[in-house]
C-alpha cells in the first residue's frame, strides 16, 4: 500500500464518516423500528420521512449546556464519555468489511475487540462512579457485574470458531466461510468438525451476549429508565449524553459484525460466487447481513420487558458459560476425531 | 506492515482529536448558567440528600467478580490452545479436557454455595 | 426460592425513589434504606401534591364540590362522582330514575377500563416493555372518545348530577359503545398472548411481591389488590348499589398473592366489564336521566351518612356529616390507594430495587388520589 497523508486522511475520514453516519441513522432506524411495532409512524416532521432529524438532534444536543455537577469527580466525569466512544470506533480498525476493505487486519483481531469491548464496559463503571449519584452508582456496579457476567460465555464462543479456523485474524475466519451459505459456521455441518449440533447453540449464545454487552433492552439494566432514572449517565447533558448514545450504536455495529464474521461468512454470498455482479463475495453482503442483525436487536428491544439483574446473571453462570464450555470441549473432540 | 500500523496509527490519533473537539465545542456552543440546585447530584428532586454516593457500598456482586477473574485468566489460556490445536493433537486435548472439567467443577462447586442465590 | 439474605444495618444507605422518579408516576416520595441493591426499609413520604380537598368541602355547596371528584382520582373520576352522588342523594332522599342508574354504571365501566388500560401500559412500562403502553393508550383512546361525546370531558369528568346525570345519552355513543365491546375483546385475546405469557414478564411477576389475606386486612387493602391474594371482597357485590344487583358479572379472585396474580385479577376485570356494559346496554331502559322532583337547594338534614363504591383500584368510601347547611360540616374520603400503599413498606423488607417497583407498580397508585 502506498502511503501517502491524502491516502492516511482519506482512510481516516471514511472511517470516521461510516461509523459517525451508522451511529446517527440508527438512532433514526430505532425510532421508525419502534413506530414500526407500535403502530405509529416515529418521526416524519423533519425532512422526507424524518430522515433529517438524526443531524438536527446533533446539533440540539452540541448547543445545549454540558452541566458538571458541583459534587463529580471532574477529570473521572469528562472521560467517561469519551471512553465510551472511542473503543467502539476504535475497533473498526481490525473489522474486515470485505478482502481488500479493512483499515488494519491485525492477526489477533478477535482479542483485539474484545479489548476494546471490555474498555467500553470501563466507561459505564467510570461514568457511574464519577456522578457521585447514588443511581448512577448502583447502575455502575450493575453494569460492571453485567459486561463482566457475558465477557465469558463471549470469549468462549469465539474461541470454539478460533479452534475450527485455526486462527484469530477476523479476514482468515471469513476466508473458510466463502463456499456458500452451506459452509457457514452457524449450520451444524462442518467440513472440519463434521457434525456439530450446537454450533446453532453457540450461535444463540453469541447473540444473546453481544445484547447484553451492548446494554441493550432485555439487559439494559445499566440504564434501567424506571427503577435508576438513567442509570450510569443520569447526570450527564449535552454531548456527555451524545457520546455515550453514539458509542451504544457503535457497539451495536461492532457486535454485529463480530456475529457476522464469526458465524454468518462475513462478506460471502450465500450462494456462493457465481461471477455475476450482486452474487461475488463483496462488502454488500456484509452490510446486508449486520443492517439484519441490526434489525433483530431493535426487534428485541422493542417487544421484550427488561430483565433483572440477578436473572441476567443466573443466565449467565447456570446456563450459558457450562454450555459454552461443553460446545467448546466436543468441537474439540470432533475435530480430532474427523 | 509499517504503512498499516501508520495508517490505524493516524486513525487513533484522528479520533483522539475529534472526539474532544466535540466535547470542547458543546462547552463552547451551549449556555452556561449555574444555580446551586442545578448543581445539585440528582436524586428525584430531594434538595437535602441522606448521605453522599462514594459512602460504603455494599456490593453483592464481589463474589462473582472473583469468579470472573478466574474465567476470563482461562479463557485467556485457551486462545493460543485453540489456534494450535491441530498441532498439540490429543496430548493437548485431554489436557485441556481436564482443565475445563476442573473448572466446571469449580462453577458447579460455587453454584451450590449459593453465590447466585438471590431473592 | 431460598434462603433469605442477611442484609447488614451498618452498611444502608438512604436512597429518594420520588418525587421526580420514573416509578412512581407521580410525586409520591418513597425514601428507601437500602443495603446494596436490597431493601432494608421503605418509608412513604406523602404530601407533595395535598389540596386540601376535605377543607374544600367544608367552604363550598354540595354542588361546587362535585368538581373536586374528578381530580381526586384522574383515571376512575366517573367512580369517585358516582361515590360522592351517593352520599348525597342518601342524604337528601333523591330518588334516581332507572336510565340514569345505568347510564351511571356504563360510564363507570368504561372508565374503570380505560383506568386498566393505563394501569397495563404503565406497568409493562415499568418493567421495561414500551410497546404495550402504546397499544393501551390507543384502546383508551377509544373509550376517552366516547366519554368525551356524552360529558364533554375526557380525563376529569363531572358527569354525575344528584340524581340523575348532566344529560343523556345519545344513539351514536350506544352503537359506539358496542363496536368498542366488540374491538376490545380482540384486544384483550391479543395483550393475554403477546404480555401475559411473556416469559420475562412471568419470571418477574411470579412469586414475587407476595402479601398475603392476613396482611390485606391489617393494612385495609381493597380493590385488585386484595383480590389478588385471595380476598373475595367487591362493594358492587358485597354492599351492592345502583343497579349492580340486577346484573350478571363475576368478581375474579386470585389466590397466588404475587405481583402475577393481581395482574391476572385486572386482566379478567377488564372482561367482565365488558361483560357489565354489554348487559346494561341491553337492558337500558327508556326515561328521563333527571328525577322531576328535586330540591332547589341541596341541603342534607344533619346527621352522618355513608356511601361506598368500587373504584377501579377499590373501595372508596365516603362519609360526610351535615349540620343542615349549605356546607358539609365534615367529608372524609377514604381512597382504596392510601391503604394499598402502606403495606408497601413491609412487603418489600428485603426486595431488590427492582423487584420492589414491579410490586409497586402492581399496586397501581394514582397519587393525587392517595395525597389529597
Amino acid at each position: 500500500m502506498s502511503l501517502t497523508l491524502l491516502n492516511v486522511v482519506l482512510a481516516v475520514f471514511i472511517a470516521i464518516c461510516f461509523v459517525g453516519a451508522n451511529a446517527a441513522y440508527l438512532v433514526w432506524c430505532e425510532r421508525k423500528g419502534a413506530g414500526f411495532y407500535q403502530r405509529r409512524p416515529g418521526p416524519m416532521e423533519n425532512g422526507w420521512w424524518g430522515l433529517l432529524q438524526p443531524p438536527i438532534d446533533g446539533v440540539k444536543l452540541m448547543t445545549k449546556q454540558l452541566l458538571i455537577p458541583g459534587g463529580v469527580d471532574k477529570a473521572i466525569f469528562m472521560v467517561a464519555p469519551v471512553l465510551a466512544m472511542f473503543p467502539a470506533l476504535i475497533s473498526f480498525v481490525t473489522i474486515p468489511f470485505s478482502d481488500n476493505i479493512v483499515a488494519h487486519p491485525i492477526d489477533v483481531g478477535v482479542l483485539v475487540i474484545f479489548a476494546f469491548a471490555a474498555l467500553g464496559g470501563m466507561s459505564l463503571l467510570v461514568a457511574g462512579w464519577g456522578s457521585r449519584n447514588k443511581y448512577s452508582m448502583i447502575s455502575s456496579v450493575r453494569a460492571v457485574s453485567q459486561t463482566v457476567a457475558y465477557e465469558i460465555p463471549l470469549l468462549i464462543t469465539t474461541i470454539t470458531i478460533v479452534m475450527i479456523s485455526g486462527s484469530l485474524n477476523l479476514g482468515d475466519i471469513v476466508q473458510q466461510q466463502l463456499d456458500g451459505f452451506l459452509s457457514w459456521n452457524v449450520w451444524p455441518l462442518h467440513k472440519e468438525v463434521g457434525f456439530n449440533l450446537l454450533m446453532p447453540v453457540s450461535f444463540l449464545i453469541l447473540f444473546v451476549c453481544s445484547v447484553a454487552e451492548t446494554n441493550r433492552a432485555p439487559f439494559d439494566l445499566g440504564e434501567a429508565e424506571s427503577e435508576l432514572v438513567a442509570g450510569f449517565h443520569t447526570e450527564y447533558s449535552s454531548m456527555g449524553f451524545g457520546l455515550f448514545f453514539m458509542g451504544e450504536y457503535a457497539n451495536i455495529v461492532i457486535g454485529s459484525c463480530l456475529i457476522t464474521i464469526l458465524f454468518l461468512g462475513g462478506w460471502s454470498c450465500p450462494f456462493g460466487d457465481l461471477g455475476i455482479f450482486p452474487f461475488t463475495h463483496n462488502v454488500g453482503w456484509f452490510l446486508l447481513k449486520i443492517y439484519l442483525i441490526i434489525f433483530v436487536f431493535i426487534w428485541i428491544r422493542w417487544t421484550f420487558p427488561r430483565t433483572t439483574i440477578y436473572g441476567l446473571l443466573n443466565l449467565s453462570w447456570k446456563y450459558l458459560i457450562p454450555i459454552s464450555l461443553f460446545n467448546l470441549l466436543l468441537t474439540a473432540g470432533l475435530l480430532k476425531v474427523f | 506492515m509499517s504503512a498499516e500500523l501508520v495508517l490505524s496509527g493516524a486513525i487513533f490519533i484522528g479520533l483522539a482529536i475529534i472526539i474532544p473537539i466535540v466535547m470542547i465545542m458543546t462547552v463552547m456552543l451551549g449556555p452556561r448558567s449555574d444555580s446551586a440546585a442545578k448543581n445539585d447530584p440528582y436524586e428525584s428532586g430531594i434538595k437535602h440528600v441522606v448521605g453522599h454516593a462514594d459512602q460504603k457500598f455494599s456490593v453483592k456482586f464481589y463474589l462473582l467478580a472473583i469468579l470472573f477473574l478466574i474465567f476470563d485468566i482461562e479463557a485467556v489460556f485457551m486462545y493460543p490452545w485453540a489456534v494450535s490445536l491441530r498441532e498439540l493433537g490429543v496430548f493437548g486435548l485431554i489436557e485441556m479436557t481436564v482443565f475445563i472439567l476442573l473448572l466446571l467443577t469449580g462453577l458447579i462447586y460455587i453454584l451450590k454455595k449459593g453465590v447466585l442465590n438471590w431473592r | 426460592m431460598s434462603q433469605p439474605i442477611e442484609l447488614q444495618k451498618d452498611e444502608t444507605f438512604v436512597l429518594n425513589v420520588g418525587p421526580q422518579h420514573p416509578a412512581t408516576h407521580g410525586v409520591l416520595r418513597v425514601k428507601m434504606t437500602m443495603d446494596g441493591e436490597y431493601i432494608y426499609k421503605a418509608e412513604t413520604v406523602l404530601g407533595y401534591i395535598h389540596r386540601m380537598h376535605e377543607k374544600m368541602a367544608e367552604n363550598r355547596t354540595y354542588p361546587q364540590y362535585m368538581p373536586n371528584m374528578g381530580r381526586l382520582d384522574y383515571l376512575s373520576a366517573m367512580a369517585f362522582n358516582h361515590g360522592y352522588a351517593l352520599v348525597v342523594e342518601r342524604a337528601c332522599g333523591i330518588e334516581v330514575p332507572e336510565r340514569a342508574e345505568y347510564i351511571r354504571v356504563i360510564t363507570v365501566e368504561l372508565n374503570r377500563i380505560s383506568s386498566h388500560l393505563v394501569w397495563l401500559g404503565a406497568y409493562v412500562l415499568d418493567l421495561g416493555g414500551f410497546t404495550p403502553l402504546m397499544y393501551c393508550f390507543d384502546d383508551r383512546e377509544q373509550i376517552l372518545d366516547l366519554l368525551e361525546s356524552v360529558t364533554g370531558s375526557r380525563l376529569t369528568y363531572c358527569y354525575f348530577r344528584f340524581g340523575g346525570l348532566y344529560n343523556d345519552i345519545d344513539d351514536e355513543f350506544i352503537t359506539g359503545t358496542r363496536a368498542f365491546i366488540i374491538r376490545m375483546r380482540k384486544e384483550l385475546k391479543m395483550y393475554a398472548k403477546l404480555v401475559t405469557g411473556n416469559i420475562i414478564l412471568m419470571k418477574r411477576l411470579q412469586g414475587h411481591g407476595i402479601i398475603d389475606k392476613d396482611m390485606c386486612q391489617r393494612y385495609g387493602a381493597t380493590g385488585p389488590v386484595a383480590r389478588g391474594s385471595g380476598l373475595n371482597y367487591d362493594v358492587r357485590k358485597n354492599e351492592p348499589y345502583s343497579v349492580y344487583p340486577e346484573l350478571d358479572f363475576d368478581i375474579p379472585v386470585n389466590d397466588g398473592c404475587d405481583s402475577y396474580a393481581r395482574y391476572l385479577v385486572r386482566m379478567e376485570e377488564m372482561e367482565q366489564s365488558l361483560r357489565i356494559i354489554e348487559q346494561a346496554l341491553d337492558k337500558l331502559p327508556e326515561g328521563p336521566v333527571n328525577p322531576e322532583k328535586k330540591p332547589k337547594l341541596i341541603k342534607p338534614p344533619s346527621g352522618d351518612y355513608y356511601a361506598a363504591v368500587e373504584t377501579a383500584r377499590g373501595n372508596f368510601g365516603i362519609r360526610l356529616v351535615s349540620d343542615g347547611g349549605k356546607n358539609a360540616y365534615r367529608l372524609k374520603l377514604r381512597s382504596p390507594t392510601y391503604s394499598n400503599m402502606h403495606l408497601f413498606d413491609e412487603a418489600c423488607r428485603g426486595m431488590l430495587l427492582a423487584d420492589a417497583l414491579a410490586f409497586m407498580g402492581s399496586l397501581d397508585l394514582v397519587i393525587p388520589e392517595m395525597d389529597r
